[in-house]
């Protein structure tokens, strides 16, 4: 078998034939690794996620998931798949183990190994001790886990993961991660997700796909990425007067040498370790260095550098929608 | 790939799991399962004893208006108890002749059945767009459960409710003083669930039909309110369709309603069975229940993935 889990080409949905949600995007995940989708709110993430999962199916273009297509092979697509949605799916009105089991029904996979399955995902994320209590009384935490666990009853080669964070506390959202991290260390699962989170994006995902207006704008490690603008910047002051520039600039992986406010900006690659050569080489012409700052890039500025926007604005807009989700949740309960 | 999923289960997999999630909302929730069983008394109490036609040509109320009649000559006591006779003959000819039954209480609870039937079905709508909005229709769609099956779930739920609804109708209308007829026969209960079954089955196809689109909990509303209470009073459920207006008896009689309520009283309630109007009513709605059943899984093929 290939190791291109999924193989999607010049994908698109076009909704109600004017609304273009996905705009023929190309792209491979491979065997085993944590593939990330990373854009802002109605970038066209769950669209296509939607299409992969045969929920939507593509106005124009192609999808393979495993080598079955999504469109003629779509009943094999969804027997090895594992979903965990972005909405909290699970039935309140059922027990986590009931709603595990129904996942498992679902299936079709035989009663005697759902149970024991079952057992082994509510010890997995560690829900064992609440697996007979009503959903209803569950945490978000909580109930992203059962998600979790719902996804992988069937054992699934590719799970798919939408916005698997969403509306949670920074505890329970790095808990989340550890989760994740388990199942492609343990299981070697290949993982596709979907974020708006730059955090979670950087420190999960082995690739990541900036999209923007349903188009893929780039793809590559978060740390390839980041180093594609050109390295980190290096802030740094001294207590002489002079101009120090063309010095700076003779130092290996100094790319590019600015004067501000009276301090030195430089951009260099690999940050951590030019920066103490050009404290060195300043120090053996006798100047006495008076500060000194380093910052990486954050996905964030790859993101700025790519779409000609900051993904922190639209990371609220995104929460108010998580709310009102739960808003409606409890009106139903 | 040994160890994707092996279990290739039938295609009608996974029925249960969702009929039973449904119904486990209604059968574990107390308060809802008490009031599914004391809305039928309720409308029993309030239609079938306090409409109770029969006591307009009782004879008590006969002998009121006879005394309150100036005659010239006036009546001898006699002849008033000879009226009085008289008029209590005609009420159980008026009854007998209008409602096959002497007793409009009898009428009137076979009516419920049916009733009750089109209200818990007409919720079926509902239940699908909760689905969709929660996310929960997205997860089943993306397992390899069958879209028919999801639909059909619904469905099945629905009529399980109903006809267990029906069996409690039943008990409580006997505790009030439901009569069978001189035919009954109790193997005709078995005849009562049969032809509940397929006009719950039609109903329920029918609600989920209209509504499958809606991503808004106002549409099935809606519809309930516009389609339920017509298809209810165009109906012989509480009123014989003979003493209906032409128009109306028309609609009447294309109502599959109709002819479910028609089956259940001659099983139950009529002192005498016409076996060939049975065969028909079955017939009538068995393929009402067929139909609509086929469009509304059909629509959901089409419209369940978009």
């Amino acid at each position: 078998m290939s190791e291109e889990i999924i193989k999607a080409e010049g994908l698109t949905k076009v909704f109600n034939h004017q609304l273009v949600a996905v705009d023929h995007v190309n792209f491979e995940i491979k065997r085993g690794e944590i593939y990330g989708f990373l854009g802002p709110n109605g970038a066209g993430k769950t669209t296509t996620i939607n299409m992969l999962i045969t929920i939507l199916k593509p106005t124009e273009g192609r999808a393979t998931v495993l080598g079955f297509d999504i469109l003629k092979q779509s009943n094999d697509v969804r027997n090895v798949i594992g979903v965990v949605p972005q909405e909290y799916t699970a039935d309140e009105d059922l027990t986590a183990l009931e709603n595990i089991l129904l996942c498992s029904d679902m299936y079709g996979i035989p009663r005697k190994i759902a149970n024991e399955r079952a057992l082994d995902l509510l010890k997995l994320v560690e829900l064992t001790d609440f697996k007979d209590k009503r959903v209803q009384t569950f945490s978000g935490g909580m109930r992203r886990r059962l998600e979790l666990a719902c996804g992988l009853i069937n054992r699934p080669k590719i799970l798919f993961l939408d916005e698997p964070t969403l509306g949670l506390d920074v505890q329970t959202r790095t808990a989340t991660w550890n989760y994740i991290r388990k199942l492609k260390k343990e299981y070697g699962m290949t993982l596709f997700m979907t974020t708006h989170y730059l955090e979670e994006a950087d420190s999960l995902c082995d690739r990541v796909a900036i999209i923007d207006h349903g188009k893929i704008v780039v793809v590559g490690t978060p740390e390839d990425l980041k180093h594609s603008l050109g390295g980190d910047i290096i802030t740094i002051g001294i207590k002489e007067d002079v101009d120090v520039s063309g010095l700076i600039s003779k130092v290996e992986n100094v790319k590019d040498v600015k004067k501000e406010n009276g301090a030195y900006r430089v951009k260099a690659e690999y940050g951590e370790v030019t920066a103490p050569f050009i404290i060195e080489t300043l120090r053996k012409k006798g100047y006495t260095v008076a500060k000194l700052s380093l910052t990486e890039p954050t996905l964030n500025e790859v993101y700025l550098e790519y779409t000609g926007k900051s993904l922190r604005d639209a990371e609220e807009s995104r929460e108010a929608f998580a709310s009102q989700r739960m808003t409606m949740r409890r009106a139903r309960a | 790939m040994s160890e994707l999923n092996e279990h290739r289960a039938s295609r009608l997999h996974g029925i249960w799991a969702l009929t039973n999630r449904e119904l486990k909302k209604w059968y574990k929730a107390p308060v809802i399962f008490t009031l599914s069983i004391i809305q039928p008394i309720l409308w029993m109490g309030l239609l079938g004893k306090a409409m109770n036609i029969g006591a307009i040509f009782s004879s008590g109320s006969m002998e009121q208006i006879i005394s309150k009649l100036v005659l010239t000559p006036p009546l001898t006591q006699t002849q008033s108890q000879q009226l009085g006779v008289f008029f209590q003959g005609l009420q159980t000819s008026i009854m007998q002749n209008t409602f096959h039954t002497s007793d409009y209480f009898s009428f009137m609870a076979v009516g419920m059945i049916a009733f009750t039937a089109l209200f818990t079905t007409a919720f079926s709508g509902m239940s699908v767009v909760w689905d969709r909005r929660l996310g929960f229709l997205n997860k089943a769609l993306s397992t390899p459960v069958s879209r028919a099956v999801i639909v059909f779930s619904k469905v099945l739920s629905a009529t399980l409710r109903s006809m267990f609804q029906a069996g409690i109708i039943i008990l409580i209308a006997l505790a009030f003083g439901l009569q069978f007829g001189a035919s009954f026969n109790p193997v005709f209960i078995l005849g009562l669930f049969a032809i509940l079954f397929l006009i719950c089955v039609g109903l329920s196809s029918m609600f989920i039909a209209i509504t499958i689109r809606s991503t808004r909990i106002e549409t099935p509303m809606a519809v309930m309110n516009l389609i339920t209470l017509p298809l209810m009073f165009a109906s012989n459920a509480f009123f014989p369709t003979n003493i209906m207006p032409s128009w109306l008896q028309t609609v009447a009689s294309v109502n599959p309603m109709t002819y479910t309520t028609d089956a259940v009283r001659q099983l139950l309630i009529y002192s005498t069975i016409d076996l060939r109007q049975v065969g028909l009513d079955f017939l009538y709605v068995g393929i009402f229940a067929i139909v609509v059943a086929t469009i509304g899984i059909a629509l959901s093929w089409r419209y369940l993935s978009k």
